[in-house]
């Protein structure tokens, strides 16, 4: 009979279980409201619906703990449970193995599967059922209690008198503020997760030898100089703003002030397609388009030079991948970025400026280059900052198209290598979770999240600075 | 000058006038039969308008009568929209202003405008009042800006407040310092004519009072038009004033016979507050 409890679809059954509770509650408060406020009853603070959601709610939120209670710990429970009634030769067992172990049990159980297995295994997923059934009982029981608990609660407070209305107010603020933390509570869990596998990379490898070392080789040698890795970031983040930054700038003045209506609404919405692109379609577009035609001019100036005697070897490198290939796509990729972001600005920029300048006597031109620019400025510049962040943390297109290869050179023909092509590496295919191999990862992740959210903050700063501007 | 005040001929005729203080005024500006539209909506009808030099005109009527956007006909402003397209003529010194060979970014250079909420550049006061000197060239040394700057700020009634921190933002100044320092920018570049649009609707009374007696000052220089709200800034600032209705000019004439004796029945509706 336990046993069988076990097999119950919790998540189904919950859900059901709420819904028809929180219902029928809202109904019981509000025909109990509906008894003394009639169209003639003039001294109800609160129409019924209120009295039904505020009683509804607070049968549903108990039960709701409850059974979110259940969801996170309701099968360590039963695992914590069983394991320490397991026999002897069990606790001797490490850890991982025993989770193993559970596992099976689990799906085991969870699939009726068990009848063939020999005879220890079938009991112990015997008794895992029966707890499991034992557990999935009294939840549901004490969500039931809970409930009503709550119900009883709430129904004696409508009265006539009651400000019910208030009080739903108050509580669908706390919904959403739920809703708000459980992003944040994300992220101080993401950034927490990479301090403390950097720390753990940071106890084997001194930090200032992965900040400052040159010679980076994770994969074969234990060599975590980082510095390869920034400056190969830097450079290709750099030659994407070097096309980014003017052709965005220019784009967006040319749609705010320059277009007339028709061509803006052709112009931008294509503009805004091209932020849609997958990066990936950008990484092959440079790996199989961009980066030969480069490899071929690099190669073309490379004899040229030596034909004229200008040189006598090589002077590029005319790598098959390399860091302009890929920052020259970057580029045209977070253009939609600059321009966009700089085009709001720039319409930000009030109307009446322009007719001033306009009514002095100034050109168009003269109007975007003393009025509208400088005012526009500090958005702009946080437009590019936004850019900067998204360039340096972009992925796909630096390892389709920058190489593998972690080196410092200032020849753009050369393939290079970025923080995020090395994290890429290092996570992917067989990995380990305790070598500085794969720890190295978390630190470069770190690292980048520690860049990203410097420009990230400036941005901001200079957009909030430049909102006390106008009004 | 009977009761067709609205005939064009008749108009420009009232036009030259004898002022006894100053002398033969005469018209500074002549529009003859301006339409307006936007679109397929026509905002403005045929209106014929003399403005004499050395006073102010003062453009009065219920908000939406067209009277902002006449002012804007007279440095073509209206350009600047889209929509807008302005048909008449408009003579300057002799040239219509909406012939097409004529350069609106020149014309605007010799035909100033204030605006109704002050709107200084994002940069200092000596910026804002240099910026204008610069685009056209006014200024041949960097002494010769100053002497402009300062000139300016003298003419606007601004320059004791401001002289010792000419490098501080325009947009620290108050409100009514705002709307002189614009006064001050439209000057810098040595226009004929000044448009104002409602200057003081943004301001407070002692704010507003300084600006009036400033344009009181500066008629002396320039012609001046002036779209106003308030009846008695009309009164106040005026020598001759226009009303406005529907987009048609209803009446113009002395300041003092339109708000003593008004011909129209509808201006006299209008000054004593029956509507609009």
């Amino acid at each position: 009979m336990v046993q069988q409890l076990g097999h119950l679809p919790m998540g189904w059954l919950m859900l059901a279980l709420l819904a028809m509770l929180a219902s029928g509650a809202f109904f019981v408060g509000r025909v109990q409201a509906a008894r003394f406020s009639g169209p003639g009853s003039a001294r109800v603070h609160s129409r019924p619906n209120y009295h039904g959601y505020y009683v509804a709610m607070w049968t549903f939120v108990p039960a709701m703990v409850v059974a979110l209670g259940y969801g996170l710990f309701g099968d360590g429970l039963v695992r914590s449970m069983l394991s320490s009634e397991l026999p002897a030769n069990f606790q001797d067992m490490p850890r991982v193995e025993l989770d193993v172990y559970l596992n099976s049990i689990a799906r085991a159980a969870f699939h009726h599967g068990y009848s063939g297995a020999d005879r220890v295994f079938s009991a112990i997923t015997n008794r895992f059922l029966e707890l499991q059934g034992l557990i999935k009982a009294s939840t549901i029981v004490l969500a039931l209690v809970c409930a009503a608990t709550g119900f009883l609660l709430a129904r004696r407070r409508v009265a006539p008198g009651f400000r019910a209305r208030n009080r739903v107010e108050g509580g669908i603020e706390i919904f959403l503020f739920l809703c708000a933390a459980i992003a944040i509570a994300t992220t101080i869990g993401i950034v927490a997760s990479l301090l403390y596998e950097s720390l753990r990379f940071f106890a084997e490898i001194p930090f200032w030898d992965f900040l400052f070392g040159t010679r980076w080789n994770a994969q074969t040698s234990a060599e975590f100089g980082a510095l390869p890795l920034f400056f190969g970031t830097f450079m290709i983040a750099l030659i994407a703003m070097l096309i980014a930054a003017p052709v965005g700038l220019f784009a967006a003045i040319y749609l705010s002030e320059y277009a007339g209506p028709k061509v803006r609404g052709w112009v931008k919405p294509i503009l805004e397609i091209l932020a849609g692109i997958p990066t990936v379609v950008y990484g092959f577009f440079a790996l199989l388009v961009v980066a030969p035609a480069i490899r071929s001019v690099a190669i073309w100036i490379n004899t040229t030079l030596i034909s004229t005697g200008l040189a006598s070897e090589p002077l590029l490198a005319a790598q098959p991948t390399s860091a302009l290939a890929a920052g020259l796509v970057m580029g045209i990729m977070v253009i939609p970025f600059v321009s966009s972001l700089s085009d709001d600005v720039i319409n930000a920029v009030p109307q009446t400026l322009r007719d001033a300048a306009y009514a002095m006597g100034a050109t168009k031109s003269e109007t975007v280059k003393h009025v509208v620019l400088p005012a526009a400025l500090p958005g702009i510049i946080a437009s590019l900052l936004l850019a900067v962040s998204r360039a340096i943390g972009e992925t796909m297109i630096v390892v389709m198209a920058a190489g593998q290869r972690a080196r410092i050179s200032a020849d753009p023909t050369a393939d290079l290598t970025t923080i995020t092509v090395q994290i890429v590496a290092l996570l992917t295919g067989e990995t380990e979770f305790d070598s500085p191999k794969t720890l190295s990862a978390f630190a470069l992740g770190l690292v980048l999240f520690v860049v990203t959210l410097f420009f990230n903050l400036i941005a901001l700063r200079v957009v909030q600075k430049y909102r006390e501007k106008y009004d | 000058m009977e009761t067709t005040m609205t005939e064009s001929r008749d108009v420009s005729a009232a036009g030259i006038t004898m002022d006894e203080t100053q002398g033969l005024t005469f018209p500074r500006i002549e529009c003859k039969n301006i339409d307006v539209f936007y679109g397929d909506k026509q905002a403005i009808f045929d209106i014929s308008l003399p403005i004499p030099d050395r006073s102010v005109t003062a453009l009065i009527g219920p908000s939406g009568c067209g009277k902002s956007t006449f002012l804007r006909c007279l440095n073509r402003m209206n350009d600047t929209i889209e929509s807008c397209k302005v048909t008449g003529e408009i003579i300057m010194d002799g040239e219509n202003i909406n012939d097409p060979d004529i350069d609106p970014v020149l014309l605007r250079s010799r035909v100033g405008m204030v605006f109704q909420k002050p709107n200084p550049f994002p940069k200092s006061i000596y910026d804002n009042i240099a910026y204008g000197p610069r685009i056209h060239g006014l200024a041949a040394s960097r002494e010769d800006l100053d002497a402009i700057v300062e000139k300016s700020l003298r003419r606007a009634g601004l320059w004791d407040e401001v002289k010792d921190r000419l490098t501080s933002p325009g947009n620290s100044l108050s409100g009514g310092q705002q709307q002189r320092l614009c006064i001050a920018r439209a000057i810098a570049v040595r226009p004929e004519v000044i448009l104002m649009d409602e200057p003081c609707s943004a301001l407070d009374p002692v704010a507003t009072a300084r600006i009036e007696e400033l344009i009181d000052e500066l008629r002396k220089r320039y012609c001046i038009v002036i779209v106003t709200h308030s009846m008695q800034q009309a009164a106040r600032v005026s020598q001759r004033t226009a009303f406005f209705h529907l987009g048609e000019l209803v009446e113009m004439g002395e300041t003092d016979q339109i708000f003593t004796n008004p011909r129209e029945r509808r201006t006299e509706d209008y000054i004593t507050g029956r509507f609009g």
